[in-house]
C-alpha cells in the first residue's frame, strides 16, 4: 500500500490549534507524512514540540525551511547556514539567477516557481537540465489551484503545463504539495492527483508526486542527516568504543 | 454506457443540500473543462443520504477523471464555504454501499 506525503503545510504557526487541527485534518485524509514550513532561527525544542502533535496524530514530521534569497550569494550562505537543521530545504525562485544556482546545488530539495513572476522566472529548459543533473525536484503547490478563479487560474494552469513539460522531458520529479495555509485546502492524495490532470499529469505520475518522489527526498536526507553518514555511499558501520581511549 | 458512482462527503459549517453539491460540481466541471466537458460527465445526484452525511453522485466512466478533478476543485458550495471528499467511487451502487460502509467502520 502506498504511502504518501504533504511536503508542505503552512500554517501560522502562532495559532497552535489551527496547526493541530490541520495535521490531524492531513492525517485522516490518509497523509502519512507531513512536513511543516518553519521559520529558519526556529530552536530544536520546538521542532521537538511538533513532532510530538504529528505523533500524537499519527504521522511523522518533516521540518522544512523555504528560503526566498534575493540573490545567489544569499541563497548560499542560507544553505550553508540551514542546510544541516532541516530535513527539506526549498527554494523560492524568485530570479533567474536564484533559479540557475539553486537547481544546480546538490543541498536543494524542491524548487518552487511563485506563477505571478511568470515569463520573467519560470522553470524552463535551463533549469530542468541543470536540476536533473543534481537532485532538486520541481514542487507545485495546489492551493493557488483552489483558491485562483477566472483568469488568473487559466494563466496559472498555463504556466504549470509548461513546467510540467519541460520536467518530464528532462526528468526532472515531480513533487505535489498541498501549500495550505488552512483547512479548506487540504485534499485527499487521490483528490490532489485527480487534479494533476488540469495540467497534462496523468494519475500514476500524480501519485508518484505524492508518494514516492516526496518519500525518496524523506529517506535520502535523513540518511544525510544522520551521524553515520560520511559521503555519497559512505556511511560508518561500527564503531569501536574503545578507540578514543587507545 | 459504463458509469461510476462516487460517494461524496461535504465538510462545511453549514447545512449542505444534495442539490447543492451537485450544482456546485456541475459549475465547477463547466469551469474547468467548457460546456462540452461537462456533457460528457452525465453527472446526476442518486442518493441523499443525510443522516450518513454523504451523498451519492453518478457519472460517466470515461468522465470520471474531470469529476474528481472538478470536486476537488471545490472550495465553496451555493457560497457557503465547503470542501467535498470523495469517500469512494465504484461501478455498482450495491458495491459502493458496501465499500462506503466499510469505510465509515474502520
Amino acid at each position: 500500500m502506498r504511502r504518501f506525503a504533504d511536503l508542505h503545510l503552512k500554517p501560522s504557526l502562532e495559532d497552535l490549534g489551527q496547526v493541530r487541527r490541520m495535521i490531524i485534518k492531513s492525517a485522516e485524509l490518509g497523509f502519512q507524512i507531513v512536513g511543516l514550513s518553519l521559520p529558519s532561527k526556529i530552536g530544536i525544542g520546538e521542532v521537538g514540540r511538533w513532532g510530538k502533535i504529528c505523533g500524537d496524530a499519527g504521522v511523522e514530521l518533516i521540518s522544512r525551511v523555504d528560503l526566498a534569497p534575493r540573490g545567489r550569494r544569499e541563497l548560499l550562505n542560507d544553505l550553508r547556514r540551514l542546510r544541516r537543521r532541516f530535513e527539506i530545504v526549498n527554494v523560492y525562485c524568485t530570479s533567474k539567477m536564484v533559479a540557475r544556482q539553486a537547481a544546480k546545488d546538490r543541498r536543494v530539495d524542491l524548487l518552487s516557481f511563485p506563477a505571478a513572476k511568470f515569463p520573467k522566472v519560470f522553470f524552463d529548459r535551463a533549469e530542468a537540465e541543470l536540476a536533473s543533473s543534481a537532485l532538486a525536484c520541481l514542487e507545485i503547490d495546489m492551493q493557488p489551484l483552489l483558491s485562483l478563479r477566472g483568469f488568473a487560474r487559466i494563466r496559472l494552469l498555463s504556466v504549470l503545463r509548461r513546467e510540467v513539460a519541460v520536467a518530464k522531458r528532462l526528468k526532472v520529479p515531480i513533487v505535489f504539495s498541498s501549500g495550505a495555509t488552512d483547512m479548506r485546502f487540504l485534499r485527499k492524495p487521490q483528490d490532489f492527483a485527480s487534479l494533476g490532470m488540469l495540467f497534462d499529469v496523468g494519475l500514476p505520475l500524480a501519485l508518484d508526486a505524492l508518494s514516492e518522489t516526496p518519500l525518496r527526498i524523506v529517506k535520502r536526507n535523513r540518511q544525510k542527516l544522520s551521524p553515520d553518514y560520511v559521503a555519497s555511499g559512505v556511511r560508518v558501520v561500527r564503531r569501536r568504543d574503545c578507540c578514543l581511549n587507545e | 454506457m459504463k458509469r461510476r458512482y462516487l460517494a461524496v462527503s461535504a465538510e462545511s459549517n453549514e447545512p449542505i443540500q444534495g442539490k447543492e453539491v451537485l450544482d456546485a460540481v456541475r459549475n465547477a466541471l463547466t469551469q474547468l473543462f467548457g460546456e462540452y466537458g461537462a456533457s460528457q460527465a452525465e453527472l446526476a445526484l442518486i442518493r441523499n443520504n443525510k443522516q450518513k452525511h454523504y451523498f451519492v453522485l453518478r457519472c460517466s466512466r470515461r468522465a470520471l477523471p474531470m469529476v474528481r478533478a472538478s470536486t476537488a476543485s471545490l472550495t465553496e458550495v451555493n457560497e457557503k464555504p465547503a470542501v467535498i471528499h470523495v469517500l469512494r467511487v465504484s461501478g455498482t451502487l450495491k458495491a459502493l454501499r458496501k465499500k462506503t460502509v466499510s469505510a465509515k467502520l474502520t
